[in-house]
């Protein structure tokens, strides 16, 4: 009982919400398999696989409430949890901004669990990574990597009666290609709920090796804005920020990128190219999450940016009632609308410029303006008169996300990428390779 | 003790298991309220075995004798399967036996015996001083406290029993210009996560500084811009220990100078390890960096490691040359012919039990140099300079060379003397030329210790506790950015 059965979460969640004595209480319960393999220099390093199930109760007294999470679901296990949290509730002041509890929703099912990347255990895992390894070794390349999968299944129920449920899977392949002299380096990757609709790691792991030799004999070019072709996995590492900048009550407060001067926010404006529709959607068939919220607020399509105008912002239930709309949770992946072609099909029509492979570090440098900075990395190329002509070294940007995202010239098709630097399985993100002018670099690095 | 046999049994050369319970209570407020109030408690076992050379790593919450069996015979087939991919078996460096291991995080107050009052209302009553200076608009704090409470039993025969504790008090002011056209932040940079107890909580005095952080707030949104350019850098500790963390601190573990985090934290300019060993000058002659698990009151501070190691203190620079990275009881081998090392210097951690351990970065400290300087005399030797205090947005490449940092708050030192707040300061360099710009490094008087709660490394990430001591230091020469400015 691994992965907890609709029936089987359920009960479990019953069975915390009776041990409880509070006003109301609210019960998350996720479980399920954590398994990885890495590789480095052309081996297997390390592997894991982790069978948990996790609850978390939250114990509410009118205003005042308290969570706790635990995994001892014995019952004096989860009698000492509810207690712990129904203790916590009663010494906690009252809470002004708290709301009450929804009753019953209804969801509609989103199928995300795959037995293809449920059964993706660790053999079947050290299998794909010796084919991998293998490979880069024959190639007489340093192959590095890492291959995670989930499967999982979320309830959450409260004492209202509220109950969803959903079960997930989900996986990533990713690859750093390195040539022996360490002057060269390639990445490539990939996600899906669907094992089988991931591109196969032997075709990711002979691109990062291609971009590895591509990438050797940098020259150092003269910071400065350039046009550049992101590939969709830079693109990602970018456009997932606008997650942290879309909330609605940091803007009504004068603290966000998207503040109105003189008060309120910006909906409603045009703020970005209009090429840019950008939404949330659990149920789109590239994105496949979950369709509830932590609380059990269900998640419908919400369009962020349409035509380059913000349409939404995200509205949690105590704001949305304190300005009297309806609230938009925020969940449901990004996925950004593009056109056709790959990022290479966009190189042909760029005259002068960088294509970028996947950036690093990225940090926020000034919140009022959505400016990070952070460097390109494992693959990075001059563009002369539509072909990549030749490598250039890495370079430090500091840009705007909103800025750059009203200097778009042309987008590729849309592709779900492994948007997260460290690889891991976060937000659904689908995005197309983009090209953009006036991509503002800052200085050069020598790390290859 | 039976998941130890049941491994052994099974075929596996070396097996340790972990039994840990992670409790973790957060406290967050936002002005009047309290906004998060959680206290959350897991347990299970991990167990890690080695068969022909290569790991098995399986956990889960299951604590009961044929739970555990289970677990032992998964990681042990799970080495089997990975076998098959090893090109070099794993090499683990000799450790003693450690039979009776015990340690604990020395604490005065435990924190998770105070009550919940007196936490609250501590927080809330520092969000009312803060809110009390005209124009500070909004305020957050929080504690949060942790204790890993972990058992290890190895084939070497080791049964270590150890509890650690750290301790993190915030609070983070913003003021709104009143035409809503600027916005700016200033958090208790000063106040370091910490290897202790409540009574760091006590110590942070929150609600009687909320004040002066809250008029630094407001008195950045009429900071001057700052001029690009080259200046002098004063650097205070509560800034410079991310610096050292991200320039020092990453670069000298071996297992990215080897290659090994390629895919995601990056690899290292201080390699291959013999060409850079005792010659790669780092910085000047009063540079000297400690790697060092056993100072007091720092959060990689244990009795012992992830996989049995006793706590080590050794060099990292040493008058300004590179001498040692740092290890794990895997990695010895890989290095000892060239540092003479033929033991781990115990860099074994994991963040928790469902979490296989690996090399982790251990305190990382640059130490007070010999003229006993306070940063009042830094300032004073300087002609024209920044004073920067506080961490602010850090970013280095994946070898740690080009980074850019920032801080909580900038001051023009000019003629010696400090002047007007500056803002829009980040300082973008690259790590060799920058540390042997190092000119000026307070004493002991000026020593403090930073730290964080979140080194990311690894895949899956993991999170280290790590601290990091340093006296206040100057730099000549530093490239300025206004990060306002394009190009």
């Amino acid at each position: 009982m691994s992965i907890l059965t609709e029936a089987e979460a359920r009960q479990l969640c019953e069975r915390v919400i009776a041990a409880g004595t509070a006003d109301e209480a609210e019960v998350r319960v996720e479980s399920g398999l954590d398994g990885n393999t890495r590789f480095a220099v052309n081996q297997l390093t390390t592997a894991g696989e982790v069978e948990d199930t996790q609850v978390t109760v939250t114990a509410r007294f009118g205003r005042r409430g308290a969570s706790v999470r635990f995994n001892a679901l014995d019952r004096p296990g989860i009698a000492a949890a509810v207690r712990k949290a129904e203790r916590l509730a009663g010494f906690a002041p009252e809470d002004p901004e708290q709301i009450p509890l929804l009753g019953p929703q209804s969801y509609q099912t989103v199928a995300a669990f795959f037995d293809s990347t449920k059964d993706l255990d660790s053999e079947s895992r050290a299998i794909v990574v010796k084919t991998a390894a293998d490979a880069a070794e024959a190639a007489g390349l340093v192959g590095t990597g890492f291959l995670p999968r989930i499967a999982r299944s979320t309830a959450v129920a409260n004492s209202n009666g509220l109950f969803a449920y959903e079960r997930t899977t989900l996986a990533s392949f990713t690859t750093t290609v390195r040539t022996r002299g360490g002057d060269g380096s390639g990445w490539s990757g990939t996600t899906h709920n669907d094992w089988t609709r991931m591109a196969p790691p032997a075709e990711l792991a002979e691109r990062a090796s291609r971009k590895a030799l591509q990438s050797v004999q940098a020259v150092a070019v003269q910071p400065a804005p350039y046009t550049v072709v992101l590939e969709p996995t830079a693109v990602g590492n970018l456009v997932q920020l606008l997650a942290y900048g879309l909330g609605a009550r940091a803007a009504d407060e004068g603290r966000s990128a998207f503040s109105r001067p003189g008060g309120g926010n910006r909906m409603g404006d045009r703020i970005v190219g209009e090429q840019v529709t950008l939404y949330s959607d659990p149920h789109d068939p590239d994105l496949l999450e979950r369709p509830f919220t932590d609380e059990g607020e269900p998640i419908g399509r919400t369009v962020w940016f349409e035509n380059g105008v913000l349409r939404n912002l995200a509205y949690s239930r105590y704001w949305a009632e304190r300005q009297q709309t309806q609230s938009v949770p925020f969940g449901g992946g990004l996925k950004l609308e593009g056109g056709s072609g790959t990022a290479l099909d966009l190189v042909s029509g760029v005259e002068s410029g960088i294509l970028v492979t996947r950036f690093w570090y990225i940090r926020g440098v000034d919140p009022r303006t959505m400016v990070y900075t952070g460097l390109t990395r494992d693959g990075t190329y001059l563009i002369e008169n539509g072909q990549v002509t030749r490598a250039v070294k890495n370079l430090r940007f500091n840009q705007s996300i909103v800025e750059m995202l009203g200097n778009i010239d042309a987008m590729g098709a849309a592709e779900r990428v492994v948007a997260s630097e460290s690889g891991g399985l976060g937000r659904a993100v689908v995005v197309p390779p983009m090209v953009v002018r006036d991509f503002n670099f800052t200085s050069n690095s020598d790390a290859v | 003790m039976i998941a130890l046999d049941a491994a052994s049994t099974a075929g596996a050369s070396y097996v340790d298991a972990r039994v840990m319970q992670v409790r973790d209570q957060r406290i967050g407020t936002r002005e009047e309220r309290v906004a998060e109030l959680r206290d959350d408690e897991t347990i299970g076992i991990a167990v890690r075995a080695l068969v022909g050379g290569a790991w098995g790593f399986v956990a889960a919450r299951t604590l009961d004798r044929s739970g555990a069996v289970r677990l032992a015979r998964a990681a042990v087939d799970q080495a089997r399967g990975n076998s098959a991919a090893v090109r070099e078996p794993v090499r683990l460096a000799p450790v003693d036996p450690y039979p009776n291991g015990e340690w604990h995080t020395p604490i005065r107050i435990d924190p998770f015996a105070v009550s919940l009052e007196e936490k609250v209302d501590l927080l809330l009553a520092a969000n009312a001083e803060a809110l009390r200076v005209p124009g500070a608009r909004f305020v957050t704090s929080s504690m949060a406290f942790v204790r890993l409470q972990t058992t290890l039993a190895s084939t070497d025969g080791s049964v270590i029993e150890q509890t650690l504790h750290r301790t993190w008090p915030t609070l983070t002011v913003t003021a709104v210009a009143s035409d809503y056209s600027d916005f700016q932040s200033r958090s208790s940079a000063e106040v370091a996560p910490m290897g202790m107890g409540y009574e760091h909580v006590q110590a942070a005095r929150l609600g009687a500084r909320a004040g002066e952080w809250a008029e630094e707030a407001v008195q950045k949104l009429t900071a001057t811009p700052v001029d690009p350019g080259d200046y002098d850098l004063i650097l205070d500790p509560s800034h410079l220990f991310l610096t050292i963390h991200e320039s020092i601190g990453h670069p000298t573990e071996l297992d990215r100078a080897l290659g090994f985090e390629a895919n995601y934290a990056g690899t290292s300019f201080l390699a291959p390890p013999e060409q850079v060993l005792g010659k790669f000058r780092y910085g000047p002659e009063i540079m000297n960096v400690l790697a060092d698990r056993t100072q007091r009151g720092a959060l990689a501070t244990v009795g012992w490691d992830d996989e049995g190691v006793p706590a080590d203190s050794w060099s990292i620079v040493r008058d300004g040359v590179f001498v040692d990275y740092q290890t794990t009881r895997d990695q010895v081998h890989w290095i000892s012919e060239h540092t003479g090392v033929h033991h781990s210097h115990g860099c074994s951690f994991a963040q928790s039990w469902d979490r296989v351990q690996f090399q982790r970065m251990p305190n990382i400290s640059l130490l007070p140099g010999n003229d006993d300087y306070v940063i009042d005399d830094l300032i004073a030797a300087t002609e024209r300079g920044i004073l920067i205090k506080g961490r602010g947005s850090y970013s280095i490449d994946q070898q740690r060379f080009n980074f850019q940092f920032g801080g909580q708050v900038f001051y023009e030192v000019r003629n010696g003397v400090v002047g007007a707040m500056l803002k829009d300061v980040a300082y973008q360099g690259r790590t060799p030329e920058f540390w042997n710009s190092l000119d000026m490094l307070g004493g002991t008087r000026s020593y403090q210790l930073g730290g964080t709660f979140y080194d990311g490394k690894g895949q899956p990430a993991q999170s280290n506790p790590v601290s990091h001591g340093c006296p206040a230091a100057r730099f000549s020469g530093v490239s300025v950015i206004n990060t306002t400015a394009r190009g």
